[in-house]
């Protein structure tokens, strides 16, 4: 059997659209320490670290670098770094926690999207030779998803609306969150996306703390266990899929063991409303399933650090006792090309 | 709190491309007015013609012509283009399948407005007046109701293939470099040097970076240090880079050098001495130039070198 | 319970050049891959996911390039992970598909580390102009020289070293067909005739800018029972870092190598490494790097190092060989820098290494390091399976 690994703390910054007061290190490292703090350990008791970030973010190579000085690193520390959202960090810590060579990992991802703009950005990540010459921006490419939707008749506009108003609404009780109570949904940025249907630009950060079997019981009265977690890619091209439907969601969940019980909540991380549709009916979530009590990326979206606050925000409602069994989703590239399932679970009560 | 600096970043490079042998064809196919797909070994036709199949990730090669004339099966009306976008004035982004083809091609569409605009019209490439052999060959595409044209079944070789792209990419940044940096910066400007003391270990950070790296901690306090200090370890740079201070005439020393109450050496070029009489643990100060942020370079005090003891753990 | 031991019995590289103008960034990485699946005698439907690194994105200017590399890689339907951890990333990136296999995640991954330099210029890359910042006023050498020269105030060494290093590294190159640079008319005399670049550093004794791609094929004690040819089995692996910049660092002889080290050797059962371990691939940029390395690794005394490279030991028929391949100093794409070494050790306990082969080569350590001497990475394979 494999070994019982959980998420014992997440702590996450005020997300804010910009942040140029703080340098990268000054805007992670309270995170750190409140990440810390929570369970009363040292950097020095972490086995191993892990990070995501992406260069592209604030025009700066080797970000990442800079960063590690708010951990602490000495004596010298066993850590890595993904050029991904800190939910894959926390996917390569897990299996460094299963192989048994570390009993506690500390993971953090943090993104400053307020120096560059973001949607052009993106346009980088998009296949150098017949894509990315033509720069279509992050939000062009999700309108051309939500479009696709529209069309196969699985949404409207007025329900995209719903689903902005009903994420801003439960972010009214997130204090964390960029955008919370009530967003007008605004004009078109991209038709059928109204600026209500796009996520806020902003910078942030987020840890969490994972820790293996009796040492996760000591630190945590409620650990959030690690069930299944698995993530998957499609194909790069646009062209090529089938953009109303995420079979890549799909199969991660199902290796996730997600569609083995019910959760009673999810916290998925769809940055376009257009997005949590296509979401929800690979993951088969019905009305029965709280989604996104964080108010999800619609309300908060540092970049490579949303992700990983979907796992968190999923785990601390294990923590306190709201959730018994949770879906954590993340994902990355154009019109979500690759996804993370986590599914968390609180022991019985 | 002092003020916090903002300057604009401009990253900006003109990437070189090459090719593999599918991609060569199709954008020199754009060049010579001609769309080539490629099939897979189930038979199916990729538009645009990527180098490996998407589902068996087997390498594919066997390049057909399809018509420059197809349906769109998606659509996004763009109100505002953006730089680098193929039309300068609102159009619809678009997914086409071109006529022969069982995959879309990402382009715009040249329309007079969103209700001009729905899925499953028929649409058509504009070509761009002048070719190179890039996606940009195609300008656009726009309404067509005609008949497609008769193929010639272009094999996919032609004289003068593309085998490269050159791709300009720049992306606007406004950059910050924090709290701590920023009263560095503006302690410069009064040619004073000041550093950061950590709470814990109480080594003085020059220059600070907001945090004690060791110990993980916010620094705060203030500490000047310098103007002088000792050269601990330097090289002697004999060539010019292009991307480098390029007005010093070389040979010249680089070196670290520990200001005075410094517990780490930061870089800065040596002058006013032959440059092979530098060595470790001479004493140097900063000459400053007009109008310049840091010190031009640091010449010696005149002061006896400072013992290897006092300075081997700042190396 | 105990890690599933997971062995190395595919490899595969590109020849590496300055320039691949003959392919895309997706076809020089397949190359590679092709090659380690095809050495495996493996088809892609037998991989279960990817592990890929690469330094920084802007090298080439595509952001998060495993969304395009994915078709090309067989990742499609699979777990794609991108590894950076700066000049490391090619150890660190076979390290972290190491874990998936020990922790029984997956039975067999590939795991893959790229640069294609000519797409852009390394130096812009790596010194985009920040504004306030002090211009540089050196380049990549220029960092790396003062700590030469502290490593010779130090311990003494005679300045001839660095040339005994390139002239032995640049002629082991010259018995690897995949090397970049094959300079078959190199002599002691001209490298030692180079023109100084950043003194202490000659032009000689600096590495090349690279295209290429390395990849492996790791697998699970089942998979190594089917592999045509001899694994070669991990008996440690670890990663150590430390931060940039501190008060008290060591430059010439980071704490965190030797911590690393340290752990790669416990877990393997290392008791004295001069002795126990047959050969050593060195990420070695600058050739002064070696004696450096030889000390923080733990093959002699601090002080000491250079005097194993002087007397010849770490020759390719020394007791000691280093830098079998011909080392980063023959050929450096940066992001595969890493693999490369981590690949050529597998390679020589395996007894694959073709011309460059250690007679005997049993226990060998692959090591990678980087950002400012911070990021290390490394790993020591066998030729017999791990005891345990």
């Amino acid at each position: 059997m494999t070994r019982e690994i959980a998420v014992i703390a997440f702590a996450q910054t005020d997300h804010r659209r910009t942040t140029e007061d703080v340098s990268e290190v000054e805007m992670l490292m309270p995170v750190l320490h409140d990440v810390l703090e929570q369970t009363g350990l040292k950097t020095a008791d972490i086995d191993f670290t892990c990070s995501g970030s992406s260069d592209y973010l604030a025009g700066r190579a080797f970000s990442f670098t800079m960063a590690l000085d708010g951990v602490g690193a000495w004596p010298p520390i066993s850590e890595s770094h993904v050029e991904m959202d800190g939910a894959w960090a926390l996917y390569e810590a897990w299996t460094k926690l299963l192989t048994g060579d570390a009993d506690t990992a500390l993971v953090y991802g943090y993104g400053k999207s307020s120096p560059g703009s973001v949607r052009d950005v993106l346009t980088r990540q998009l296949d150098p030779y017949y894509v990315a010459p033509l720069w279509p921006d992050s939000v062009a490419l999700a309108a051309l998803q939500a479009q696709a939707l529209i069309d196969a008749g699985e949404t409207d506009e007025p329900a995209l609306a719903a689903v902005a108003a009903r994420s801003r609404a439960s972010a009214a009780a997130n204090s964390r969150a960029q955008l919370r109570g009530s967003v007008p949904q605004g004009d078109y940025v991209v038709r059928p996306l109204r600026t209500g249907d796009c996520p806020p630009v902003g910078d942030g950060a987020a840890a969490v703390i994972l820790a293996a079997g009796e040492r996760a019981r000591e630190l945590c009265e409620r650990p959030a266990w690690i069930r299944g977690i698995d993530h998957r890619i499609e194909a790069h091209g646009l062209g090529v899929r089938d953009l109303t439907d995420s079979p890549s969601t799909r199969l991660a969940a199902e290796r996730a063991g997600a569609f083995e019980r019910p959760v009673d909540t999810a916290e998925l991380h769809a940055p376009f409303t257009s997005q949590e549709v296509v979401l929800r009916k690979a993951l088969r979530l019905d009305g029965s399933v709280n989604v996104n009590p964080s108010g999800g990326a619609l309300a908060a979206h540092p970049l490579m650090a949303a992700g990983l606050i979907r796992i968190g925000e999923a785990a601390a409602r294990i923590h306190r006792g709201a959730s018994d069994r949770a879906l954590a989703h993340a994902t990355s590239g154009p019109c979500l090309q690759q996804n993370l399932v986590a599914v968390l679970e609180g022991d019985a009560r | 709190m002092p003020e916090v600096l903002t300057a604009p970043l401009v990253v900006e490079f003109p990437f070189t491309r090459s090719l593999g042998p599918v991609q060569s064809a199709f954008l020199t196919g754009l060049r010579e007015r001609v769309v080539l797909g490629v099939k897979t070994a189930d038979g199916r036709t990729l538009v645009p013609p990527v180098e490996y199949d998407p589902v068996t990730a087997e390498e594919i090669r066997d390049l057909i012509e399809v018509a420059p004339i197809g349906t769109v099966t998606t659509w996004a009306w763009n109100p505002a283009p953006r730089r680098g976008q193929p039309l300068g004035t609102p159009f619809a982004w678009v997914l086409v399948r071109l006529d022969g083809a069982d995959t879309a091609l990402l382009h715009a569409l040249d329309a007079p407005g969103p209700d001009a605009v729905h899925t499953g019209m028929r649409v058509r490439v504009r070509w761009a007046q002048e070719r190179s052999g890039a996606i940009t060959d195609i300008a656009c595409f726009e309404p067509y109701e005609g008949d497609p044209p008769e193929l010639a079944g272009h094999s996919g070789r032609f004289e003068n293939m593309v085998t490269g792209i050159v791709a300009p990419a720049r992306l606007d940044y406004v950059y910050s470099p924090g709290r701590a940096q920023s009263g560095y910066i503006n302690a410069l400007s009064d040619r004073r040097t000041v550093g950061e003391r950590c709470p814990s270990c109480r080594k003085v950070y020059v220059p600070p970076r907001g945090a004690c790296p060791t110990c993980g901690v916010a620094t705060a306090e203030q500490a000047e240090v310098g103007p002088r200090g000792t050269v601990t370890t330097y090289c002697i740079v004999n060539i010019k880079a292009a991307h480098t201070a390029s007005d010093i005439e070389v040979p010249y020393v680089y070196a670290h050098i520990a200001l005075d109450g410094a517990d780490l050496a930061l870089h800065g070029r040596i002058g006013g001495i032959p440059y092979d009489q530098v060595r470790m643990g001479l004493r140097v100060e900063p000459v400053w130039t007009a109008g310049a942020r840091y010190p031009d370079h640091y010449r010696p005090t005149g002061e006896p070198d400072a013992p290897y003891e006092t300075y081997k753990e700042l190396l | 319970m105990s890690k599933e031991p997971v062995a190395v019995v595919g490899i595969g590289q590109t020849k590496h050049v300055s320039a691949r103008r003959d392919v895309s960034i997706a076809g020089m990485v397949r190359e590679a891959a092709r090659r380690a699946l095809d050495d495996a005698e493996l088809t892609w439907a037998d991989i279960d996911a990817v592990v890929i690194g690469k330094a920084p994105d802007f090298f080439e200017g595509v952001m998060m390039p495993e969304l395009y590399l994915a078709d090309a890689l067989g990742a499609v339907g699979k777990p794609m992970l991108r590894v950076h951890t700066a000049g490391s990333v090619g150890g660190s990136t076979a390290l972290v598909a190491t874990n998936l296999i020990a922790g029984r995640v997956h039975g067999t991954v590939l795991t893959l580390a790229y640069e294609k330099q000519s797409e852009s210029n390394a130096m812009w890359g790596l010194s985009l102009p920040i504004p306030f910042q002090q211009p540089l006023v050196a380049g990549a050498g220029g960092f790396f020289a003062p700590h030469v020269r502290a490593y010779m105030r130090r311990t003494g060494a005679p300045d001839t070293v660095g040339s005994l290093v390139a002239y032995k590294d640049r002629r082991n190159a010259l018995k690897n067909p995949y090397a970049h640079l094959h300079e078959h008319d190199i002599t002691l005399e001209k490298v030692q005739a180079s023109p100084m670049l950043w003194d202490p550093i000659r032009y000689s004794e600096t590495c090349p800018s690279s295209d290429g791609a390395c990849a492996m094929i790791l697998t699970d004690r089942a998979g190594a029972a089917r592999s045509p040819r001899p694994p070669a089995w991990m008996h440690g692996g670890a990663m150590r870092s430390e931060p940039t910049l501190f008060a008290g660092k060591d430059f010439v002889s980071p704490q965190a190598g030797k911590d690393c080290a340290a752990d790669v050797y416990r877990q393997a059962g290392i008791a004295d490494p001069r002795r126990d371990i047959d050969a050593v691939e060195m990420y070695v940029p600058f050739s002064w790097y070696e004696p450096m390395w030889l000390e923080n690794l733990g093959f002699a005394e601090e002080g000491e190092g250079w005097k194993l490279t002087e007397s010849g030991v770490t020759e390719l028929d020394g007791d000691l060989p280093v830098s079998m391949s011909g080392g980063v100093l023959s050929t450096n794409p940066i992001g595969a820098s890493g693999m490369i070494r981590f690949a050529e050790a597998a390679l020589q306990v395996r007894g694959q290494a073709g011309e460059h082969q250690v007679d005997g080569a049993r226990r060998v350590l692959g090591h990678a390091y980087g950002g400012g001497s911070q990021f290390f990475s490394m790993w020591l394979v066998g030729s017999a399976p791990p005891a345990s």
